[in-house]
């Protein structure tokens, strides 16, 4: 069911093995760091509302490599792989999981408000789709600025019902702004087959906003790349907003506390026979860019991230309750 | 200069501000043919690019002016009935509101929300309705509803400088209604400052935007009886300004809170909370409220309308009878 509907794309020069060498160790980042933070959720390290990101890394990983640094990003509460995928410290972020004061926000975010401004990483959001509107404001700031900068705006299925897609959408077209789209469809919003919220497809939608709307493998690291610098280019070149679907699957429940009554294993099944990761290690190998040792080596050095990350949330301490009305306003300034 | 009214006040504030710094911007529904009550009048031709017509996605105003604030932008966003602001309600309240805060600080908003309030012009249920309750509800906007035309002047330029979101309320019926004399630059104002605008030793009235002027006139009513209301201008409604509030309320002793809002929930239950923790021992009656009646929407009929409305009239009579108490 992915149809393309615009754009076939510039010929781009294919990451090279150091590239994809990165992407591999991401990718493995994103998962390990889940399933640890899954664990810690068990442990009762971590409390409240957890929604792992496991499966869907090749979308971060894809989609953040092909931005630039004064790129923005605002994204939906399923974000932890989509701020380690930009660089942001695993330790500081687990440390928020855990809520503590080394955490981003010092406790104050936790899992599903995720921020780090100065990585342009400007937060998970946690009503769905109430984003979309500030990435067109992030765009149109950079247009207005007149800056070759761009936004880059995730989100899930889930969202296309919601009012403000399609105001965002509108927006982002008529004003011309560079906000790239970048919908994660894992088929699935809560216990809802993506099937039954509606009533078309997602790129049909976003092409009767008059913007470049593709649908595309979103478990294939490489194609998501490529589609995604493709979509910087046209962003950057004051072609206004791009909108990416990229067909993708999570592996867990919708957060730890989904028994999972709403499909089959056997579904989760087929889909990790199409494992990003695997699907990468095997391309790569084929091609002598990487060997059994080689990947020994990238689990060893992300097993040691994750568990480095756990230990750095585990000794920083819990915030006090003096910091409750900090920063409640800002403050005036000279700018 | 010459005498301005509150329309007039508010649009050269906003020509003042986008002259003044190229970061300013306005934008919202039909702001470049001038706005509904035209509060944006000739100032596209004057700053092109800089004021823009939005679709009818009062969600999205607010949301799009979250993110260029971010981006060293200083919307100043025209909702253009108060009305409609509850589309945007969730961008104000779940986004703008907690964003230095959940930055700690790394990041700030400065903008605006400008919008027309209030009944007393036959709008009806869906052109009349007052909303501040609801969002000076939240910490982190501030909201502000001035009454004088030199103090929209004043404050919609605080607000404008503002590093926080700031909802400025500016009161529809009042806009041709009250002429003002300013001589100059707009005074310095600060927002959170309420200002006692009537000194009086019996009673002290406390109110805002039409209400306010409704207020004065009753005070001039009963001073002919001899009673002499001290009456005070709240000016913003978050954060309330608890000291001139106390002091005011301590000053004679006895209170009563004036506003168009319907009583159950309104602002003026969180005043008379304020004074009967903080100063229930300067009391000598009852805190007394004259607000609107528990009924969903102001009624469109002129004297249904004029029932629903709090005027001198009835600002007079239970000033009164608090007199008598
Ligand atoms: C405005 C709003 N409505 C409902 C919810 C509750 N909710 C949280 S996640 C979710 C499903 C969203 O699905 P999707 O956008 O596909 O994202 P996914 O969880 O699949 O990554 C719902 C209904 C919410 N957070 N915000
Ligand atoms: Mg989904």
């Amino acid at each position: 069911m992915t149809q393309q509907i615009s754009l076939p794309g510039s010929a781009m020069d294919d990451p090279g093995s150091e590239q994809l060498g990165l992407f591999l160790y991401q990718m493995q980042l994103l998962r390990r760091f889940e399933e640890k933070t899954g664990e810690m959720y068990t442990k009762g390290k971590i409390r409240g509302f957890l929604h792992l990101y496991t499966g869907q890394e090749a979308c971060a990983v894809g989609a953040l490599n092909a931005l630039r640094e004064q790129d923005q990003i605002v994204t939906h509460y399923r974000d932890h792989g989509h701020a380690l995928a930009r660089g942001v410290d695993a330790n500081r972020i687990m440390a928020e999981l855990f809520g503590r004061v080394d955490g981003l926000s010092g406790g104050r975010g936790g899992s599903m408000h995720l921020y780090d401004v100065s990585k342009g990483f400007l937060g998970g959001y946690a009503i769905v789709a109430a984003h979309l509107p500030l990435a067109v404001g992030l765009g149109l700031a950079a247009r207005m600025q007149k800056e070759d900068r761009l936004a880059l705006c995730i989100f899930g299925d889930g969202s296309v019902g919601e009012g403000e897609f399609h105001e965002a959408l509108n927006l982002a077209a008529l004003w011309d702004t560079p906000v790239i789209f970048f919908c994660e469809n894992n088929l699935y919003g809560m216990g809802v087959r993506f099937a039954e919220s509606l009533s078309t497809q997602i790129p049909k939608l976003a092409a009767a906003y008059n913007m470049p709307a593709v649908s595309i493998n979103g478990m294939d690291v490489l194609e998501v790349y490529r589609e995604t610098r493709k979509a910087v280019e046209h962003c950057s070149a004051g072609n206004g907003p791009y909108f990416i679907e990229a067909m993708t699957y999570r592996y867990r429940g919708h957060s730890m506390a989904d028994p999972e009554l709403y499909r089959l294993k056997d579904e989760i099944e087929q889909y990790r026979k199409r494992d990003a990761i695997e699907a990468l290690k095997q391309h790569m190998m084929e091609r002598g860019m990487l060997d059994q040792a080689g990947w020994e080596d990238v689990v060893r050095r992300v097993d040691k991230a994750v568990d480095d990350a756990v230990a750095f949330a585990d000794a920083s301490p819990e915030p006090g309750l003096d910091t409750l009305y900090g920063n409640l306003m800002a403050e005036p300034t000279d700018d | 200069m010459a005498a301005m009214t509150v329309i007039e006040a508010v649009r050269a504030t906003l020509d003042e501000a986008l002259g003044g710094d190229e970061r300013v911007f306005l934008l919202g529904e039909d702001v470049e043919a001038g706005g509904v009550f035209r509060a944006t009048e000739g100032l596209v031709a004057k700053y092109p690019g800089r004021v823009l017509d939005s679709p009818l996605a009062e969600s999205s105003i607010i949301g799009l002016s979250i993110g260029a604030a971010h981006y060293g932008m200083r919307p100043v966003a025209e909702i253009q009935f108060a009305d409609f602001i509850h589309a945007g309600f969730d961008q104000l309240c779940s986004e703008a509101s907690r964003w230095s805060y959940r930055t700690r600080g790394d990041s700030w908003l400065p903008m605006v929300v400008r919008t027309p309030w209030g009944g007393g012009v036959h709008g009806g249920q869906h052109h009349s309705q007052s909303i501040e309750a609801y969002y000076a509800h939240m910490p982190g906007i501030k909201v502000v509803a001035p009454s004088f035309p030199a103090d929209y002047r004043s404050l919609l330029k605080a607000a404008i400088a503002d590093p926080n979101p700031v909802l400025f309320l500016e009161h529809k019926r009042t806009y041709r209604l009250v002429k003002q004399e300013m001589e100059g630059a707009p005074a310095e104002e600060v927002i959170g400052r309420a200002r006692i605008t009537r000194r009086g030793e019996d009673l002290t009235i406390f109110a805002y935007g039409l209400m306010l002027h409704e207020s004065l006139a009753a005070a001039e009513q009963i001073a002919a009886d001899g009673i002499d209301a001290m009456v005070v201008d709240l000016l913003t409604l978050n954060p309330l300004d608890r000291e001139t509030i106390l002091e005011a309320a301590k000053a004679t002793g006895k209170v009563l809170i004036v506003h168009e809002d319907t009583l159950t929930g309104g602002l003026g239950g969180e005043i008379a909370a304020i004074i009967a923790e903080h100063a229930f021992e300067h009391l000598d009656a009852p805190i007394r409220r004259v607000a609107g009646p528990d009924i969903p929407p102001m009624p469109f009929h002129h004297t249904m309308e004029s029932f629903f409305m709090p005027d001198r009239a009835k600002i007079a009579a239970a000033a009164r009878d608090l007199a008598a108490y």
